[in-house]
């Protein structure tokens, strides 16, 4: 019931805001706002009263909505997605704060935003693959008219077209290899829990896993922004207005990645034991081509459109690691971007606003006349960059360390490429934006300085170094429900050489296993065997 | 002879007369409230319909010698043109200003075009097919050519009446055909021995001229090229009629006659059909891009929707075709996509109806600014679009995405249906760029300012909000149309099977595409060797 309210509030404030007359704009803001400030409340509710380590789901909620497909209504929660909502509901309210600089048919956008919202909550909540892929599109497409109607730059309509077609392919793919799955465990019901059971008990030939995997890999991977399949997202992300691109680089682009986790890998093992190494492969297109993309960058949104795009790479390096510490790991930067993408989308979108140009050679000297906004600016910085305090240095090093056994070559280029190159273009950009001298024409250039400007950076910087202080919060939730329903086909994953530090500590005390499955002992990359690299950290 | 059974048909016709008579009595001034009344007594006739009519599932009831028949196919297509009738009067009744003469026959013509789509979903023999089609066919060459003083109407007149007689000609022969080989016109008598004659040529060509026919009516490729030409001419109450019951009616007779009549040729028949399909779904959406008049757009459109619907027609083919009980999926897939699209399409003809009917130009641009004009008219039309794009919570989702699951399903026997599916999926993101436009053009694109705002009166409000309401709920909580529809392909199934297995037996023939053996596709090796 919970879950219900927690996605069902926004529903709910866009259909009371229908009703509101479009010229009383206070009202309109304090709706939406205060719909997505309990949502967000719920979720921190529903985070904390989490029973961390219980087998199943929890608050969950179930009733028929098309019998005669096997459709339902499912939400409920187990510890890899309670994170997610958490995320997803605090940037929603971040994002509804931030869309003060909307000065345009207000009441329009505020539905839409809020439809968004409560499309993405219900998208992680539900339990139900009909339902997922149902709110995901509900989500989507106040998106593209988000970006097309409240759209900044020259190639707004462009970049509109480009992004609707794009992501509507990478949906259809993914729907299509949904329906086929459905169809292969029998086409009795679209539950979640449920198909994970019988495929477990009853896995799909090989062929048909073969056929399924490549196309949720591919349609969820252009949903994700996978290398080579990223150009509408930098694009995109500088054309949409900031409370759009925050919710949609924060929270909506993982629904790829939860999909891949949640069903791609539990009910397709064997393919995707056999796909892994391709996509740790692609990953490095992300991480080390778009990082360096990224460098040469002019204009500060598209810097931190390749930078999203970037960091997803390290998401999937830890989802092919296919292990336990991997995995956990992918989660755990998940919910870290989340709130980093939203809290640098932001921020962008505050200098953008003050300024109206994000081209860095125009920019300069700011910190001194933003210090609020130059703060925040740089610890994004240094959180996008896996300073450790932030929380994605805890989920960064805990995919490497997950993907170091089986793809030691691409670790080592990953490290390069997250810790070297990331670090390159973001502190460059830093000085670029914040430091020099100031030009003539920013001397008016205003701080954040109402308690609501400040909020949504605040909030999100919070959540940061909250998680990035106290990763077991997460961790421990995350660990035992992957290894209960995602990881289930690989029993025994290695954890071997693991320094345990950085481990959840339920992994840490386990004890330290050195036989491998045989599967999994032939898959390090050769070369990395004949050239042991020295140890990234 | 059971004539209880034509009871729709009785009534509908009956009001028909009733229209025309008191089209010589009324004044001028009276024609409007006509169109209203009329429309009230087709919701009588729909109310009584719903309550007083009952099939009870899977079983079939015959008329006429078994010429006419009354199972749920027939009554979720009888129920589905009355709603379609009621609509389009009432969007009549508002385009009545643009007729000059002649309003109470383009009334009357509307609902013998509904008496002929009604006997056609009732219908079990080519003799009667023949007949339906034509009452359909021939009001609309009237309906289409309606407005004499606008040349681009006359146009599509004629076009329509060229075309449409060479299809009739092309059904015509293709009945003889089928009559000399087998000396059988009912649909019944023809399926107990379709089997047999399913490696005659003669045979299959008439079948084949008969599918033409069908085909013509809608709009599948590579008969429809009649359609963006008389969709841009027609008044625009026609031109939605047209879309929406000329189209269902051409569905219904193409699941008598493939499913009922000669299934056993129609086994056979699963890749022309799906090919068939593919190429529509192409045609319609590429040749959709550059469309600059709304009507026409619609019409492209309209072809593309008759491809996906192919979709749901060639599942059931395959499923025929792999001998096993056929599942019925795919035709009820099919139903339950008429009915989205019916509230769609004509929701969206009515916004049109009312936006440009003092406006020369039907030019997208045209819309621009709707959104300030009249905020109900734009949501609907946005809403219409949104649905045929196939974007949730609308109809039009729900309708792609079990006509996807029905080919889906058909795919490991069969695994040109991925491909199928693929084509559909191209479909869909093709289409999503014009309809994205008309919505922009409405939305965010310049205006003229000035333009006054758009009155609508309260019935076709009443109308318009039906329609919307239809897409929404239809996608929302789609379970009981999609109930209904199951239930309605029912006595397809039985017949279908029985057939099918007869076909098996009989001949294990041969004929163009042959049976699918079940492929083993060959091991999936992984990819994984290549990085290792």
């Amino acid at each position: 019931m919970i879950l219900t309210c927690i996605l069902g509030l926004p529903f709910l404030a866009a259909v009371a805001l229908m009703f509101v007359p479009r010229n009383f704009r206070v009202v309109l803001r304090s709706v939406a706002v205060l719909a997505t400030f309990l949502s967000a409340v719920l979720a921190v509710y529903l985070f904390a009263t989490f029973h961390t380590g219980a087998p199943g789901f929890q608050s969950e909620q179930q009733f028929y909505w098309v019998r005669a497909l096997g459709i339902s209504y499912h939400v409920g929660v187990d510890g890899i997605n309670v994170g997610l909502i958490l995320m997803g509901a605090i940037v929603a309210f971040a994002a509804a704060c931030a869309s003060w600089e909307i000065k345009d048919r207000e009441k329009e956008f505020y539905i839409l935003l809020l439809i968004m919202a409560g499309g993405i909550l219900g998208a992680f909540a539900s339990l139900d693959l009909f339902l997922f892929y149902f709110f995901h599109e509900l989500a989507l497409v106040p998106t593209f008219i988000m970006i097309g109607v409240w759209g900044r730059g020259l190639d707004k309509t462009y970049a509109t077209f480009q992004i609707t077609l794009y992501l509507s392919l990478g949906a259809l793919i993914a729907l299509i290899g949904l329906i086929a799955l459905y169809l292969q465990a029998g086409g009795k019901t679209f539950d979640i829990p449920d198909l994970t059971q019988r495929l477990k008990e009853h896995p799909l030939a090989d062929s048909a896993q073969g056929i399924i995997f490549p196309l949720l890999l591919l349609g969820f991977g252009i949903l994700v922004s996978l290398w080579p399949f990223y150009s509408w997202a930098p694009l995109g992300y500088s054309s949409a207005p900031s409370p759009t691109a925050m919710l949609h680089a924060g929270v909506l682009k993982k629904f790829g990645l939860y999909g891949l986790i949640r069903i791609a890998l539990p009910m397709l093992p064997d393919a995707a034991q056999a796909w892994m190494p391709v996509l740790a492969w692609l990953c490095m297109g992300n991480l080390v081509f778009c990082g360096w993309v990224a460098m040469k960058q002019k204009d500060f949104n598209w810097l931190a459109g390749y930078s999203s795009v970037a960091h997803m790479g390290f998401v999937f390096l830890g989802i092919a690691s296919l292990n336990l510490i991997g995995v956990t790991g992918a989660v755990l930067v998940m919910v870290a971007h989340g709130f980093l993408a939203a809290l640098t989308f932001g921020l962008n979108g505050y200098l953008y606003q003050q300024t109206g140009t994000l081209q860095m050679d125009q920019l300069g000297g700011l910190a001194r006349r933003l210090p609020f906004i130059g703060t925040a600016l740089v610890m994004a910085a240094l959180a996008g960059c896996g300073v450790p305090g932030f929380a994605n240095f805890a989920g960064e090093i805990t995919v490497l360390f997950g993907a170091w056994h089986r793809f030691r070559v691409v670790t080592v280029l990953a490290c390069w490429g997250a810790l070297v190159i990331g670090a390159v273009y973001m502190l460059r950009a830093v000085r670029a934006i914040l430091y020099g001298p100031l030009p003539e024409k920013w001397a008016k250039v205003a701080d954040a300085s109402t308690f609501w400007r400040k909020t949504p950076f605040v909030l999100l910087l919070a959540a940061l170094l909250c998680f990035g202080f106290f990763p077991r919060l997460l961790a421990d939730k995350i660990a035992p429900s992957l290894q209960e329903t995602v990881l289930a086909p690989w029993p025994a994953t290695a954890t071997a050489g693991v320094s345990p530090s950085a481990l959840p500590p339920r992994q840490a005390a386990a004890p330290v296993q050195t036989a491998r499955r045989p599967a999994l002992a032939g898959s390090p990359a050769p070369a990395a065997e004949a050239h042991p690299s020295p140890d990234p950290r | 002879m059971n004539l209880e059974l034509l009871s729709h048909e009785w009534l509908v016709f009956g009001l028909g007369l009733a229209v025309l008579l008191a089209d010589l009595w009324l004044p001028a001034t009276a024609r409007r409230g006509l169109g209203y009344a009329a429309a009230l007594g087709l919701g009588a006739i729909l109310l009584y319909s719903l309550l007083a009519v009952k099939v009870e599932p899977g079983t079939t009831r015959y008329a006429f010698d078994r010429m006419f028949v009354l199972d749920g196919l027939a009554l979720f297509f009888k129920r589905f043109f009355l709603v379609a009738g009621v609509l389009v009067l009432l969007m009549a009744a508002e385009y009545a200003d643009s007729f000059p003469t002649g309003l109470g026959e383009f009334y009357a013509l509307v609902l013998f075009a509904l008496t002929g789509m009604l006997v056609a979903s009732s219908v079990n023999d080519f003799a009667l097919l023949f007949v339906s089609l034509e009452l359909i066919t021939v009001t609309f060459y009237i309906l289409a050519s309606f407005q004499r003083t606008r040349l681009i109407s006359l146009e599509a007149g004629v076009k329509y009446l060229i075309l449409g007689a060479l299809s009739t000609a092309f059904t015509m022969f293709g009945i003889a055909l089928v009559y000399g080989i087998s000396h059988k016109l009912n649909f019944g008598d023809l399926a107990a021995v379709a089997a047999q004659y399913s490696g005659n040529r003669l045979f299959l060509c008439g079948v084949a001229l008969v599918t033409v026919g069908l085909g013509f009516k809608i709009t599948a490729f590579p008969f429809q090229i009649w359609a963006p030409d008389v969709y841009q001419g027609a008044p625009s109450p026609a031109t939605a009629f047209l879309a929406v019951g000329s189209k269902a009616a051409g569905f219904v007779l193409v699941l008598r006659v493939l499913f009922t009549a000669v299934p056993a040729v129609t086994a056979h028949w699963a890749n022309l059909l799906m090919v068939i399909s593919g190429v529509t779904i192409l045609y319609g959406n590429l040749c959709a891009i550059p469309q600059r008049n709304i009507k026409r757009l619609l019409g492209y459109s309209s072809i593309a929707h008759a491809g996906y619907m192919l979709l749901g027609i060639s599942a059931l083919a395959v499923s025929l075709g792999n001998g096993a009980q056929p599942s019925t999926a795919g035709a009820s897939a099919v139903l339950y996509y008429l009915s989205g699209y019916l509230f769609t399409v004509l929701g969206a003809f009515t916004v049109i109806c009312l936006t440009l009917r003092h406006v020369e130009s039907e030019d997208i641009a045209a819309l621009a600014g709707l959104n300030r004009r009249s905020p109900l008219l734009a949501a609907t039309l946005a809403l219409a679009m949104v649905s045929l794009a196939g974007i949730p919570p609308l109809a039009g989702f729900f309708g792609k995405f079990l006509l996807l699951k029905s080919i889906l399903t058909e795919a490991p026997g069969h695994p040109g249906c991925y491909w199928l599916a693929f084509v559909a999926l191209a479909g869909v993101v093709i289409s999503l760029y014009f309809y994205f436009g008309v919505v922009s053009a409405m939305y965010w694109s310049r205006e003229t300012p000035g333009l006054p705002a758009i009155s609508a009166s309260r019935p076709i409000r009443l109308a318009i909000g039906a329609c919307a309401a239809g897409m929404l709920l239809l996608g929302v909580c789609p379970a009981p149309v999609v109930g209904f529809a199951a239930q309605a392909v029912q006595t397809l199934a039985p017949a279908a099977a029985s057939s099918a297995a007869a076909s098996n037996s009989v001949s294990q023939v041969k004929g163009p595409g042959g049976m699918w053996p079940e492929k083993t596709p060959k091991k999936f090796q992984g990819i994984s060797n290549i990085f290792e």
